[in-house]
């Protein structure tokens, strides 16, 4: 049976290439880069070498860029690191109803110790409007957070936009990229972001590392205290052997970007063609505004989420929802929500998220069975009359 | 997501799907919260349930749950069926995790409902 992964927005497998470039730092050299010896020397420039590619991504200088475990604690970092370093300035944060759980729980989190957070609405495509945020702004606020691009529907937000307003009132910006880094070009300075998120799992690095940007001056107490790793900003052992495949990662993504980007568009519009085509009663969201090239966020009136993702798991195919029913909390997704998604279609919906690996004849595969596999589940329900 | 195989196979082979039309006991369930949708039809002759059938919108477990209940149902007395209890449909089930036990009080919902719009008759 065909095996087909479409979560590329849930994980990403290791490229051959990075595997081979990290490997020899788990075997023959494994120094610690804080060590004065030959060990620690040979890895500290392997860290180095690295800094100043991802550096060059970001078009950022290389004392500006942070490694850390991931997505999810760069995240915690910027927003928990900010709002202590400017305690006594403010206690007020603004976002978006559509961030990362990663996001809004450490914004959950700071209102339990005392601050306030506005969290802006999207519109029903997913986006965030400026202005929304120009008017959540108080002389109490001391960084807006909002995604790149997001998770569950690929959509991405004007961040130049919101950057350059939020900026002019002296306030700090930060955007998670964690989906976006990688796949398109991501300038610190065209964007005029202070703070940016970035994870290697989502760009065929490993699990377990990512970091941030951070503007040189840019006020931020560190989260992990201990030794001096990360200029003092994130204490602890470095993960070289991550470091090392996040750069891998980050070349590799560099050098075909753009034909990458016009590869993954192609197979997209060839999977919701197809969807649109043969079968009936579908939204897909987002799709009239600029989104990532890889993610189709297709929601089908009268079936359970959950079920399909089941049923496409039998026959092969990997992918996600943001059903309630799949969901620890029985809520529906808080974007599709925010995006006032119409309710027979808020609980069918589907997250393809395709990468590197995926052909065209996957999304033919697909488009095979899925159609039947809606009407079968639709047969089952008792609120879809064809 | 685990579910027993019990779940499993009814989900793959759910059982006795379809609908009884004119049912002599019939109702439509809802579970707001996640949107489970439950349609539970009966056929009943001197007292005794001889058919069932169910509709379901939800996730695997609520449509195990409809399908397992129908296969509960069909050859009990309307009192013995009165009693069919959602602890009942878990344990048929196989045990179901804390964040889908919801599917069987939606399937005992149904039952009792559709019950007792019959005694009233």
């Amino acid at each position: 049976m065909r095996q087909v992964y479409l979560d590329h927005n849930a994980t990403t497998p290791v490229l051959p290439e990075v595997l081979e470039a990290l490997l020899r730092y788990y075997r023959e050299d494994f120094g610690n880069p804080s060590s004065v010896h030959r060990y620690g020397r040979r890895t500290r420039v392997a860290i180095d070498d690295t800094r100043d590619c991802v550096a060059d991504i970001l078009g950022a200088p290389a004392s500006a860029v942070f490694f850390s475990s991931g997505g999810t604690e760069a995240n915690n970092t910027i927003l928990q690191g900010v709002a202590a370093a400017l305690k006594g300035h403010g206690r007020h944060l603004v976002t978006s109803q559509i961030e990362h759980p990663a996001v809004l729980d450490t914004c959950a989190y700071l209102t339990q110790q005392g601050y306030t957070v506005t969290c802006v609405p999207v519109d029903a495509h997913g986006v965030v409007d400026p202005e929304a945020i120009r008017e959540a702004l108080t002389d109490e606020t001391i960084l807006v957070s909002i995604m790149y691009a997001n998770n569950e529907t690929g959509v991405l937000q004007p961040i130049a936009d919101i950057a350059r307003l939020v900026r002019q009132r002296g306030i700090l910006m930060h955007t998670d990229a964690v989906q976006a880094f990688g796949k398109m070009p991501l300038r610190v300075e065209e964007l005029g972001v202070d703070f940016l998120s970035f994870s290697g799992h989502k760009l065929y690095a490993p699990k377990g590392i990512g970091g941030w940007y951070a503007r040189p001056g840019a006020p931020l107490h560190a989260l992990l205290h201990g030794g001096h790793q990360e200029r003092g900003m994130r204490a602890g052992t470095e993960h070289v052997a991550g470091i090392v495949a996040l750069g891998k990662a980050c070349a590799i993504a560099i050098s075909d970007m753009h034909q990458e980007w016009e590869r993954q568009q192609q197979l997209q519009q060839r999977l919701e063609h197809g969807i649109r085509e043969h079968i009936p009663e579908v939204r897909i969201q987002g799709a009239e505004v600029p989104r990532l090239p890889n993610t189709t966020n297709v929601a089908f009136a009268g079936v359970e989420g959950e079920s399909l993702m089941m049923s496409l798991d039998l026959q092969g195919v990997a992918l996600s929802t943001g059903s309630a029913c799949s969901s620890g909390s029985l809520e529906p997704s808080h974007v599709l929500r925010a995006m006032s998604v119409p309710a027979p279609y808020l609980h069918g919906a589907l997250r393809c998220s395709l990468g590197r690996g995926t052909t065209l004849a996957d999304i033919e595969y697909v488009l095979e069975i899925l159609p039947g596999i809606v009407q079968q589940t639709r047969a089952l329900s008792p609120s879809f009359v064809p | 997501m685990q579910y027993s195989d019990i779940v499993q196979e009814h989900f793959e082979h759910p059982r006795n799907v379809g609908t009884i039309e004119p049912a002599d006991a019939e109702a439509l369930v809802s579970n707001p919260a996640c949107g489970d949708v439950m349609h539970l039809y009966l056929r009943i002759e001197n007292d005794r349930i001889t058919d069932a059938k169910f509709k379901t919108m939800g996730c695997p477990a609520a449509i195990a749950a409809g399908s397992i209940t129908t296969e509960l149902l069909i050859g009990r007395a309307v009192e013995e069926a009165l009693a069919l209890s959602r602890t009942e449909v878990n344990t048929a089930l196989g045990g179901l995790s804390p964040q889908k036990v919801h599917t069987s009080v939606l399937a005992e919902d149904a039952v009792r409902a559709a019950l007792k719009k019959y005694r009233q008759r």
